[in-house]
């Protein structure tokens, strides 16, 4: 009997030592069950606001984008996209991102591969992150006024070049309110955002598989082909899209310094907010649809290219 | 092989001048134009002029004002989301992360869209108030706290703290403000920063909202003078640079603590 006692006792203590071994604490373990639900509760709020101010607001357009203006099912904005000044417009702006990204992107990778294995001193490192990350969100209005103080008509290199070289930008074409003047800006912004996401993937490159390429007499353009460019290439893919959303979506840059009048979707969607320019309130709608539809595009590749890139990640 | 590191290093110096010269060149021409005010000679004259206009002082404390509010929601929002999916229901992550990528797909001007469409009409006419400005905010600004708020609590225990405090007796709220928070200090003041230097300047949704914040204000400066845009670009730029140098010596030594990716504009 005494012993029957004792070997119950063993094994409850048997049996809380397992639990607390899995969930690290007695009284954790017998709180867990009540505390779940509560806490899926908590999440409540969180969602609440998120599908308030977010999810159901654009869901509203895309709504929108199915009606009729008289409120009837229609596909009938859909077709209105293929119009001439809007495919125009949604042409300038891929363009514009696509040239932006990859030249801020080409350009990052130069600076981030500079300072992660170039071997330049330590500080140097440091300074550049801190800079890339005022830089990337140096961006808007006074990034506008900084490149009008720049390239524009009176900017001070605009002067520059024309009273000591005797070169004039502007009669060789050059318009810092076109489409090369707003691409020369956002790239302002694009090059640090390249710096500050591609490092984590230079930083991963091992220093024993240049040594390795090395001994066995690769030279260093083999590396490149053969090791460097495979293992970043999911990388550079991806930050590639990422600085490519973010040229897309840019609205508050292009307004300050174009004044609203170079034609790319943002601009367009602002415009049709502010005074229905498109007189027509659902096509608004279905040009917003295929922005939010590109982003989407963009975000997946995004996300598939960056559970490649993790392979090497370890 | 000696030969090959040297020519590395090379091109390291030329591309890093480069990039240097890229930045710098619009920053310093920025900061001579805003110094031509007074014709001939170099003045503070556009500064002068910046800080004596009234809409100044009104439209940047407006700002100020809206990403307190900003500040305040998406902490108070966020903190508590961000610690009991770390904490209790860690399947709930992927989905979280999911909605923190929402904002990139959907840029601010659908996001303004959106809200205007959804938000004109009776009973949720919210439109003509500054709670749907600072919602939006709060949207635009979730991801940039959540990553901040998730990098502090990944980066302590928090699982040994709360127990240790819950064995030690400590009740839900003592742990939450005793234990937790003061750990997480360094996190929260980064997206108060990031969050700041977001909002103060914000242009498009204030714009679309209609609202005399900040960043309306500089557009409509730049729109009508020539000197005073270059001097309100400086003072931006020094802001940004405050904030984000403030950010990165607070996350200094704080194991996987990456700087913020900004700049999703």
């Amino acid at each position: 009997m005494n012993d029957s006692l004792h070997k119950d006792k063993e094994r409850s203590v048997r049996k809380g030592a397992e639990s607390s071994g899995k969930t690290g604490g007695a009284l954790f373990v017998r709180a867990a069950p009540i505390v779940t639900s509560k806490a899926w509760l908590g999440l409540v709020p969180f969602f609440v606001f998120i599908f308030a101010f977010m999810i159901i607001p654009a869901g509203s357009l895309l709504i929108g984008a199915f009606q009729r203006n008289d409120g009837h099912f229609s596909l009938v904005n859909f077709s209105k996209l293929f119009r001439p000044n809007i495919i125009s417009s949604y042409m300038v702006t891929i363009r514009l991102s696509f040239v932006t990204a990859l030249g801020g992107g080409l350009f990052g990778f130069f600076i981030a591969y500079a300072i992660c294995l170039g071997g330049l001193p330590k500080g140097i490192r440091s300074f550049m992150s801190t800079f890339s990350g005022v830089a990337s969100n140096f961006a808007g209005v006074p990034l506008a006024f900084a490149f009008i103080s720049t390239l524009g008509r009176m900017g001070l290199v605009t002067v520059f070049l024309r009273t000591a070289l005797g070169i004039d930008i502007y009669e060789g074409g050059f318009n810092l309110y076109g489409f090369w003047g707003l691409a020369v800006t956002y790239i302002y912004f694009q090059i640090p955002l390249m710096v500050l996401i591609i490092q984590p993937a230079l930083d991963n490159m091992k220093k024993e598989w240049r040594e390795a390429s090395e001994n066995l007499g690769a030279s260093s353009l083999q590396y490149w082909l053969h090791i460097g460019i495979p293992v970043l290439l999911p990388s550079l893919l991806a930050a590639f899209i990422l600085l490519f959303g973010n040229a897309f979506g840019a609205y508050a840059t292009a307004f300050s310094l174009t004044g609203g009048l170079i034609n790319i979707v943002p601009i367009l969607i602002g415009a049709q907010i502010r005074g229905d320019v498109l007189h027509d309130p659902n096509l608004g709608y279905a040009l917003a649809l295929g922005m939010v539809f590109i982003m989407t595009l963009a975000i997946l590749a995004y996300s598939w290219l960056q559970r490649i890139a993790s392979r090497w990640m370890k | 092989m000696k030969n090959g590191g040297a020519t590395r290093k090379a091109m390291s110096w030329f591309w890093l001048i480069i990039g240097l010269l890229y930045f710098f060149i619009p920053l310093l021409s920025t900061f001579l134009f805003s110094l031509k005010g007074k014709k001939g000679v170099l003045s503070f004259v556009a500064y002068q002029h910046v800080f004596a206009d009234p809409k100044f002082l009104q439209s940047f404390l407006f700002s100020l004002q809206m990403s307190v509010y900003t500040i305040i929601v998406g902490l108070v929002l966020i903190v508590p989301t961000a610690i009991l999916i770390n904490l209790k229901i860690p399947k709930a992550k992927p989905v979280i992360e999911l909605f923190s990528l929402m904002p990139f797909v959907i840029p601010p001007v659908v996001l303004a869209f959106g809200l205007i469409k959804f938000y004109a009409n009776p009973p949720l006419a919210l439109v003509s108030s500054p709670a749907l400005l600072v919602a939006g905010y709060v949207v635009i600004s979730f991801p940039y706290i959540y990553r901040s708020v998730d990098t502090g609590l990944t980066s302590m225990d928090l699982k040994v703290l709360t127990e240790a405090a819950q064995s030690l007796g400590a009740g839900w709220l003592s742990i939450l403000f005793k234990v937790i928070l003061p750990n997480l200090r360094t996190a929260l003041l980064s997206a108060t920063f990031l969050t700041f230097a977001t909002v103060i300047g914000e242009l498009t949704l204030a714009v679309l909202l209609a609202w005399p914040a900040f960043g309306p204000y500089m557009a409509h400066v730049g729109r009508d003078l020539a000197y005073e845009p270059a001097a309100l670009a400086i003072l931006s730029f020094m802001m940004t640079w405050g904030s984000i140098s403030l950010i990165q010596f607070l996350s200094r030594g704080i194991p996987g603590a990456k700087s913020e990716i900004g700049g999703l504009h």
